[in-house]
């Protein structure tokens, strides 16, 4: 789960790292209310799990009353790389000396907690060329190695100690709550000395949220996405028209690669998981037919233990109850196929013998 | 590393060699009882379940016990299919690794990566190896199956497969088997951002097989485990034919892909990046599942 500025420095606080002074809101008379507790003047920031809003608008400065009627809304209303605002963050401006970069994540090649800091913040990390690396294991980073790093940096005194105590708490931050990114991008020093986190990002861990209630109020999902895990598939939507069915996220990922190779466009990712029955992927399709602009259905499947069957009676009985009225494209192999091609013979799905030709007819609307 | 397929086979000449004992942990399950099932169809020698309380009952004349320590002590077992859930996985794998295990095959989809990242520290400190988790597990074909795969798409050959997804596993090594290269092994290594064993790792277990004649590796988009494999490779100097797919390539940026690891960040995990490491080890990547056996059969100047 991928939290929102203002939801990662909610965590800040509460591990003590030190963030401005700040209040969401999502309505103007929110904000009115809340930029009389801050006093101008205080910085707008769209909030939406997405990188670049300062570049997009996203983020401008605020000086009085009259700025806000009209930055606010424009703001609220922004779409940044297609992305929403969940919320408007309105937050003290701070005067900068200096800007720094700070954070631990999963390392999956070395398969342990890393830290990377620079004296250069502000800028997305990937292109700054001088970094610290520390590898931290399960992800406790030793007072010995918070100080080090903060040396590293270049930092004396007051600050080297600001630093590391941050570090260290973000390393509590970062165990505790099971993340797989807690980044400080920049972390400010300030004018009169003192480290604030200026902005935040974390991410966690999935499949840890059972041991997470607390973080349950930060989950964000669209009804269909809440229902699809529910029903113990998963499906990503897209924004195109052919929506696209298999079983293995391999196996559609790889479906959805081909089928944007011929020039089709996907408008779900949908895995019917291993555990798929003919009622999950009903529920499946309901799903799909809910979703506006799909015009076809491209379904491969490679029946193992999901048995090609099983989704074959799935099919059967939308059709039954007409929540399909597109054309299905089908490609089945595997366990049952010979006999889920029965089955199919005479409904309204076109079986394929392989699924570049169920693609192709997908793609030139064969049988539309 | 511990040789995969010492632990598998074992050698020639041993009372049981290609009939090596299996423990299933979870043997009782819903999930659990149908893959011992189907493990033991394909003539996987499955010598004992464990399922906490449950010691003492038999599941399809297999003797069920309470713990893989008394598992292991009247079996000599050194192999396990976890099939519990995912949030018992850790415990599981502990109990496993403290009795002596040294092949641990998870296939729990969901586990934490922090109790993943718990029990491969435990399994190194042990010098015992951890296949997934969110495994299909490891087939020697028309040998053994520790795993959920389903037997069809697999025939004994010469070829390695190592995958981190288990359809594309199945669907490709269907692929290679209808254009007669059958497999020595194949090994899913699993969809999570941290893996028991990693692609790098599978390629030191399978390069040295002997009368190895390819290699295939599936990779997806999410982390970086197909560059540093390309390295690796480049490296060892490794000369066989070998080839790999990558899924992924049209996925949009920063959303997970159905596997928990399969998620690109920036321009970490993307497709471009593993298909550019793969060119420069000279490795042709297919751009789609049926293209495969094509370019292996190119790479082994064979016509199909």
């Amino acid at each position: 789960m991928r939290l929102l500025e203002f939801q990662a420095k909610e965590i800040f606080r509460e591990y003590g790292i030190a963030v401005p002074p700040g209040r969401a809101s999502d309505t103007i008379e929110d904000a009115r209310r809340d930029a009389q507790t801050l006093g101008y003047p205080f910085m707008i920031k769209f909030q939406a799990p997405v990188g670049g809003r300062g570049k997009a608008g996203g983020i401008q400065k605020c000086s009085n009353a009259d700025e806000l009627e009209i930055k606010y809304p424009q703001i609220l209303n922004m779409a940044i790389k297609g992305e929403r605002a969940r919320a408007i963050l309105l937050e003290k401006t701070a005067e900068i000396r200096k800007e720094l970069y700070l954070s631990l994540f999963l390392n999956r090649s070395k398969r342990c907690y890393t830290v990377i800091a620079s004296s250069e913040g502000g800028v997305e990390i990937e292109s700054v060329k001088s970094q610290t690396i520390r590898e931290v294991g399960l992800g406790n980073v030793p007072t010995e190695v918070a100080a080090e790093v903060a040396t590293e940096l270049g930092l004396r005194e007051s600050a080297a100690e600001q630093f590391a105590d941050m570090l260290a708490r973000l390393s509590r931050l970062a165990v505790e709550k099971e993340v797989e990114l807690a980044e400080i991008n920049p972390l400010a020093i300030l004018r009169d000395g003192t480290l604030v986190a200026l902005d935040g990002k974390v991410i966690t861990d999935d499949n840890a949220n059972f041991r997470h209630p607390e973080m349950s109020k930060y989950r964000e999902e669209s009804e269909i996405e809440e229902r699809a895990e529910r029903s113990g598939f998963s499906l990503v939507e897209l924004d195109g028209n052919t929506a696209v069915v298999g079983n293995g996220a391999g196996l559609v990922m790889s479906t959805l690669d081909m089928l944007s190779d011929s020039g089709g466009k996907p408008a779900c990712f949908l895995d019917v998981g291993g555990g798929a029955t003919t009622e999950s992927v009903y529920e499946a399709l309901s799903l799909i037919s809910r979703m506006r602009g799909v015009t076809g259905i491209l379904v491969n499947l490679y029946g193992g233990i999901v048995k090609t069957t099983t989704v074959a009676s799935a099919f059967l009985k939308a059709y039954e109850d007409g929540i399909i009225d597109v054309p299905v494209f089908a490609r089945l192999k595997g366990a049952e196929s010979d006999q889920a091609r029965i089955m199919l013979a005479d409904s309204r799905t076109r079986l394929f013998n392989t699924v570049e030709e169920a693609i192709g007819a997908a793609v030139t609307g064969d049988g539309r | 590393m511990t040789g995969i397929l010492e632990i598998l086979r074992g050698s020639e000449g041993d009372p049981d060699y290609n009939n090596k004992g299996v423990i299933v942990q979870g043997m009782t399950g819903a999930y659990g009882s149908l893959h011992t099932r189907n493990m033991v169809s394909y003539g996987t020698n499955i010598v004992a379940g464990v399922t906490p309380n449950k010691g003492g009952q038999t599941f399809e004349g297999i003797p069920v016990y309470d713990t893989m320590q008394e598992a292991v002590e009247a079996t000599g077992a050194a192999i396990s299919a976890v099939f519990v859930p995912a949030r018992f996985f850790k415990g599981a794998a502990i109990d496993a690794l403290n009795a002596g295990i040294k092949l641990l095959v998870a296939i729990p989809e969901h586990v934490p990566v922090r109790d993943t990242m718990e029990v491969i520290r435990l399994a190194e400190s042990k010098g015992a190896v951890v296949i997934g988790p969110n495994t299909p597990g490891v087939i020697i074909p028309q040998v053994t199956k520790i795993g959920i795969m389903p037997p069809m798409p697999f025939k004994a050959g010469n070829v390695a497969v190592i995958s981190k997804s288990g359809t594309l596993l199945y669907e490709i090594s269907d692929a290679l088997t209808s254009a007669g290269f059958g497999q020595c092994i194949t090994i899913g290594i699993g969809g999570d951002p941290i893996n028991g064993t990693r692609l790098v790792d599978a390629f030191e277990m399978v390069k040295d097989t002997p009368g190895l004649e390819g290699l295939v590796i599936v990779g997806e988009i999410g982390g970086d485990a197909e560059e540093m494999l390309a390295r690796r490779i480049m490296d060892t100097g490794f000369s066989r034919p070998a080839v790999a797919y990558i899924a992924g390539r049209a996925a949009p940026k920063e959303k997970r892909m159905g596997h928990a690891g399969a998620i690109v960040m920036g321009t970490y995990g993307s497709a471009e990046s593993k298909v550019g490491m793969f060119a420069k080890a000279n490795i042709p990547v297919a751009t789609r599942p049926a293209e495969v056996p094509v370019l292996l059969a190119g790479k082994m100047k064979k016509s199909l």
